[in-house]
């Protein structure tokens, strides 16, 4: 009967035209979406974990009431000691410190007179240590548009549109101002080793990137450090993980009422991070809702239409002795069959066109100048294991669906009215 | 050849609700058929011929009454049996061919076997055997729409017979042919008749396929008006199975 049906599908375009073309458009949109809301939202909370949040964040209690402020006054000190501690007690993560800070940054002239100033966003990591995983985190290889990543003290990187509307070129010097540990004015002169272009509006606009002990030296800040952040050692994100050790490096912690005892939070509780993720989790699910519930409207349609066209082929299934239930049955599994195609048809487009994208992205620097969402201007989409099966989810079901909604005619019609019908 | 009673109508009566009032198909319908028979209903449109095989067909139900079929009281069947009695005991063939037009001659004959339980060599055997009763083995893989209407009707009648039932039902079966494909028809199914001991029923109007019944019940306005039987009915002349 399998067989039947599928020939019947085949040679009744008809029958099986429209609702193919529905179903793999839907399926093809469900798995660019999927793709594209994974590669953005992926790529948005990879980017805010490797500059700002990690995957775990430790600061000081004081300092964690107010992060966004990076209040350096409020840094955790002896850093090292705890970076080792934590190196210790949690091997799975790769912990790194780094000084989050704000400040001016004036250039000169050829005279050594002020020729532009502007506000800017630093940060200072690990450059010079060997082996150093920031520079592959922050992808400075891959960024770097002139000159070279620092390799000795003093050198900085500063971002593209930056040095664009300032006409900075390497080699050029600036000096950056700022407030000491313990508030006094910092200021200290750098060179500026390379330009780099992350991507980011939010980067790309203003910011630096300096080695982490240079600007101990520029704001005081020796041996102590604004957060203390870990990275998962397979590179992703895992909540479930996180909020395990959090919650214990908490605990040993509770008796110490200190305000500038560590404290551990996750990427999660992080500056709206907990809604990316529930919305990166959560997509799926509602790219599937919202598929099924549309195609589903329009396959049922279709199938009234199509029913009505059929009611004589039923006709003559009910006289040749086949019962209306398996006639409904047989509609389900035509249901399947077509769904299957247009899934599979759809799956496959929607993996070309999610491919294309991931390779090519789609550049919305324009759209994004004034974002102030950390987020790449190339945004790209991220084809998953999922993207494989999600489509056959809507594509499947809402066939199915569809035909069994419009199938229902067939059990509110009497046999002889169905029989009458073939207007023997 | 043993020709017993297999189909027994005891007083059937068939209303239809017509808005306010009510429409008399069939009125006190008392009639028998043996195994064998090859019977016409006869009457002007509207005279009940095709409620009546609807009914036999187990279609339709009676109003008041009772149609025994193979033994099954039409009115007492579920669906499900009804389905039952017309896919093993019961064939139809239509004025209209009623081929499934996406499907192949073989397909379209197929379909009846399909609901039964049979290998598909056995359904292929079938198959092409009842193609051969009508003529049209050669156009096995052929579609309805490449085919004459003479053709199509012989399609008709190999799906109607390819499950070797007891009675077929035809309604109007010539109506749409000429006079030549109209001979053709009714004699191959007088030779299934024969050769078979099929019972055929047929709702016509159509003298030339009066010439061959063997009995022939003229209805009007629902009612037996004649019961006549043929003794002089022309009997096939050239189609071999």
């Amino acid at each position: 009967m399998i067989k039947f049906l599928f020939k019947g599908i085949m040679n009744d375009r008809s029958r099986s035209l429209l609702p193919i073309i529905v179903v793999a458009l839907g399926v093809a949109l469900t798995v660019l979406l999927h793709g594209w809301i994974t590669g953005v939202l992926g790529d948005s909370i990879a980017m805010n974990a490797s500059f700002n949040s990690g995957h775990l964040k430790v600061m000081s209690r004081a300092y964690a009431k107010d992060d966004v402020q990076m209040p350096n006054d409020l840094a955790l000190l002896e850093a090292d000691t705890l970076v080792n501690k934590l190196k210790s007690d949690y091997p799975g993560l790769d912990w790194v410190q780094r000084i989050r800070f704000g400040g001016l940054i004036d250039f000169p002239d050829e005279k050594g007179e002020t020729r532009a100033q502007g506000p800017v966003v630093g940060w200072a990591v690990d450059l010079f240590t060997p082996g150093s995983t920031e520079i592959d985190r922050f992808n400075l290889k891959g960024s770097i548009l002139d000159g070279k990543i620092p390799t000795k003290p003093g050198e900085s990187l500063i971002t593209s549109d930056f040095a664009t509307k300032f006409k900075v070129k390497t080699g050029d010097t600036f000096t950056l101002f700022g407030t000491t540990m313990d508030g006094g004015m910092a200021f200290r002169n750098f060179t500026v080793a390379g330009i780099v272009r992350f991507g980011s509006s939010v980067l790309d606009r203003g910011a630096i990137i300096a080695d982490i002990s240079d600007i101990r030296k520029a704001l005081g800040m020796e041996g102590a450090a604004g957060e203390i952040l870990g990275y998962f050692d397979n590179g992703v994100y895992d909540d479930r993980t996180a909020t395990v050790l959090m919650n214990d490096f908490n605990e040993k912690y509770v008796a110490d009422k200190d305000e500038y005892a560590p404290q551990m939070i996750r990427l999660r509780d992080q500056g709206g991070m907990a809604e990316y993720l529930d919305i990166s989790n959560a997509m799926g699910g509602i790219m599937v809702f919202i598929f099924v519930m549309a195609m589903s409207v329009v396959l049922w349609n279709a199938g009234l239409l199509g029913g009505l066209r059929r009611y004589n082929e039923f006709g003559v299934r009910l006289a040749l002795g086949e019962e209306k239930k398996h006639i409904y049955l047989t509609l389900i599994y035509e249901g399947l069959l077509i769904g299957s195609i247009g899934s599979v048809a759809g799956t496959m487009v929607g993996l070309a066109a999610s491919y294309y994208l991931q390779v090519v992205g789609l550049d919305m620097g324009d759209m994004m100048q004034q974002s102030t969402l950390m987020m790449p201007t190339i945004v790209k989409t991220r084809i998953t294991p999922t993207a494989f099966y999600i489509g056959f989810i809507p594509g499947v079901f809402s066939m199915v669906l569809g035909n069994a909604l419009a199938g229902i005619a067939i059990y509110k019609r009497s046999t002889a009215q169905l029989f009458k019908e073939l207007e023997v | 050849m043993q020709n017993s009673e297999i189909i027994k109508i005891e007083n059937l009566t068939k209303r239809y609700h017509m808005g306010e009032n009510d429409f008399t198909a069939l009125r006190n319908i008392n009639l028998t058929f043996s195994k064998g028979e090859f019977t016409g209903l006869v009457g002007p449109s509207g005279s009940g011929k095709t409620t009546l095989l609807n009914i036999i067909g187990s279609l339709d139900n009676p109003t008041e009454g009772n149609a025994i079929v193979l033994g099954n009281s039409v009115s007492e069947l579920t669906h499900k049996q009804s389905a039952v009695l017309r896919n093993y005991h019961i064939g139809f063939i239509f004025q209209t061919y009623n081929l499934l037009s996406v499907y192949t001659v073989f397909d379209n004959v197929e379909f009846a076997l399909l609901l039964q339980k049979h290998t598909v060599a056995e359904r292929q055997k079938m198959v092409m055997e009842a193609l051969d009763w009508v003529g049209l083995a050669d156009k096995a893989q052929s579609k309805p729409a490449q085919l004459s209407g003479g053709e199509c009707q012989r399609v008709s009648i190999a799906r109607a017979m390819v499950k070797r039932p007891e009675i077929v039902l035809a309604d109007e079966p010539s109506a749409n042919l000429d006079a030549a494909n109209s001979h053709h028809i009714i004699q191959t199914m007088k030779k299934l008749n024969r050769e078979l001991n099929t019972t055929f029923i047929f709702a016509t109007h159509d003298e030339k396929v009066m010439q061959y019944l063997d009995r022939i019940i003229h209805l009007k306005d629902g009612r037996i008006e004649k019961d006549l039987i043929m003794p002089d009915s022309k009997t096939e002349s050239h189609v071999s199975l």
